[in-house]
């Protein structure tokens, strides 16, 4: 029996070594992005079981896969889950194997978060199953940050603060995190470094210090401070100082990102009495307005890890996820919710939704609009989520 | 039936393989995976530190921001970066309780029929030089939270300057936002919305 099992793995090495020679130069990129109006690409699963089935299930479903049977799906991905999961995936359309592999060590969900990740890069895409996310979990009228795996499987708590806590924001390609805390009063930003359980006071100032937001490459910092009296944008070194203000409004300005360049910095603000997106140089500058046609009063924006899109929410009544070219231009409004957080894909959200008292969160893969729930995870009201990047 | 389907692409992928690459590639066969990660470390009780002490920050007049939506001219003569520096200090919520100061939807100015509600919060200051005083900024519930932490930042720095403006020293008036994380009222209406669109003032007195 075991010399069995050895020699299908043997067989299965040699067809991984074989599919970047034969994928070259069919493989189809098939993101093309309409937001919202993309069709799930169509996949059929065989002989996973349990746990693993539902992994794999989970990840291309907010990836944009649709499950279905092996005659229409354009994949089909089979393979077995023992002692380790084994996997393989195969384009029908091209006729052509794209990947056969086993998986050993860290656990089933890890295993079956791999395989996933592993046939999205055979078809030239970015994986996000072994990505993390940050939140924010409520206890009362207090909160404590949250990392979880992205599908909200481990949460594990990152403060012990029993105070107001907002904004996690992570250091890109670090197991790191900025966030605002009110444990030592007035809101703070603090660096938590969650390998070593150390952090620091990052920005500590008189009025209230807010949303931080990392550069792409985790060298500055953009954030909402009031120390000199107003609410303003300012950008400051990771490694400290006095950090430059950027805006001189008499208005407030909130929830800045950065461009997936570095170049600028996003953030909302009122403009002649109208709520709109704005960018400005990171190093400061003249305002630039992003226009978002369609929608009012947009809040919270995201800039997409390629490049091309920002994601916000817009105010209108309730709170509605929207999209729109990072250049500005039409939006297009894709379900309820706020807060929406880019996956390293580019192309899923982790959003909050409210409900009665309560918020949860949920992922959205925008070409699709298909929407998951993350009930699972511990606690009723759960909001302010981050995804590592 | 699918062995036999998987079989052929085997051998077919074997020769491919072999042709392209002219030897069997030396591919472990089983990928290890690393060990979990982990989430958050083991947190360590920050040690507070002192605020660091705030440099100054000149206002001049035709930089940074070309955002024209508000006049920053009446702000020239204020020092508005003295502040913060009452940390400890014991906080009396009653004192001022009458002199909640409401917002319009949307907005932080402070309405003219409001304005005279300073007039308590100034003469106590006044009659009692040792003690400051903290602005609380608050929201209702129908903004975003980035959104409405900015809100009501902006809302306890407007009623900040206006206190600078009858003439308390600005480094007596702290300033902090709680979004829409306090309400007064729990509601879901307009009734409720109102309560919360608001401005308190706390006042700290020196440890004694």
């Amino acid at each position: 029996m075991k010399h069995m099992a050895n020699w299908k793995f043997l067989w299965i090495a040699l067809l991984a070594g074989l599919a970047p020679v034969a994928g070259h130069g069919q493989i189809r990129i098939e993101y093309d992005v309409v937001p919202g109006g993309t069709k799930p690409v169509l996949v059929s699963m065989s002989g996973f079981t349990g746990e693993a089935a539902q992994v794999i299930q989970f990840d291309l479903y907010v990836q944009g896969f649709a499950v279905t049977n092996a005659e229409a799906a354009q994949y089909e991905l089979s393979g077995s889950n023992g002692e380790n999961l084994q996997g393989k995936a195969m384009d029908r359309v091209a006729r052509q194997a794209l990947l056969a592999k086993s998986y050993s060590g860290a656990g089933l969900r890890r295993q079956a978060h791999t395989f996933v990740d592993d046939f999205l890069q055979s078809i030239k895409r970015v994986g996000i199953g072994k990505s993390k996310i940050a939140y924010r979990s409520m206890k009362g009228e207090n909160g404590e940050i949250y990392v979880a795996d992205f599908d909200g499987f481990n949460p594990t708590p990152v403060t012990k603060d029993n105070a107001l806590v907002y904004s996690p924001a992570w250091e890109p390609g670090k197991m790191a995190l900025y966030y605002t805390t009110y444990k030592m009063g007035n809101p703070s930003i603090f660096h938590h470094n969650l390998s070593s359980g150390e952090r620091s006071a990052f920005a500590r100032h008189g009025g209230s210090s807010l949303s931080p937001a990392v550069s792409p490459d985790g060298g500055r910092v953009a954030m909402i401070l009031s120390k000199d009296g107003w609410t303003d944008l300012y950008v400051g070194s990771a490694s400290g100082g006095e950090p430059k203000r950027l805006t001189r409004s008499r208005e407030d300005e909130s929830g800045p990102c950065w461009s997936s360049d570095g170049k600028w910095i996003c953030f909302a603000a009122k403009v002649n009495e109208r709520r709109s997106l704005c960018k400005i140089p990171a190093g400061g500058g003249e305002i630039v307005r992003i226009p978002t046609s369609g929608v009012l009063n947009p809040t919270e924006p995201e800039w997409s890890p390629d490049g091309k899109w920002i994601v916000f929410t817009s105010m209108m009544g309730g709170f509605e996820i929207c999209v729109v070219p990072s250049g500005g231009g039409v939006v297009t409004q894709l379900v309820p919710g706020e807060d929406p957080s880019w996956a390293p894909n580019s192309r899923t959200v982790i959003f909050t939704r409210r409900h009665g008292s309560g918020r949860s969160l949920s992922l959205l893969d925008v070409p699709t609009k298909q929407v998951k729930d993350m009930s699972r995870i511990p606690g009723n009201s759960n909001s302010q989520p981050s995804w590592a990047k | 039936m699918k062995l036999n389907r998987f079989t052929n692409l085997l051998v077919i992928g074997l020769i491919v393989t072999v042709a392209a690459t002219g030897c069997k590639k030396k591919t472990g066969f089983v990928t290890p995976l690393p060990a979990n990660m982990g989430g958050g470390g083991v947190v360590k009780d920050p040690r507070p530190e002192p605020a660091p002490p705030l440099g100054t920050d000149p206002i001049t007049k035709g930089t940074g921001n070309e955002i024209k939506s508000g006049d920053i001219k009446d702000m020239d003569g204020v020092k508005q970066n003295a502040f913060g520096k009452h940390e400890g200090w014991p906080e009396d919520r009653a004192i001022l309780e009458s002199s909640k100061v409401y917002f319009a939807f949307d907005s932080a100015s402070v309405r003219p029929g409001e304005a005279s509600k300073l007039t308590a919060v100034v003469d106590y200051l006044k009659a009692n030089a040792d003690k400051a005083v903290k602005v609380e900024g608050h929201c209702d519930e129908r903004g975003t939270e980035a959104y409405n932490l900015s809100l009501g930042d902006r809302r306890s720095v407007s009623l900040r300057e206006e206190l600078i403006k009858l003439g308390i020293d600005p480094t007596r008036v702290d300033t902090i936002t709680f979004g829409e994380a306090r309400p007064a009222s729990t509601g879901h209406d307009e009734a409720a919305w109102k309560l919360n669109r608001r401005g308190e003032f706390i006042v700290l007195s020196p440890p004694k």
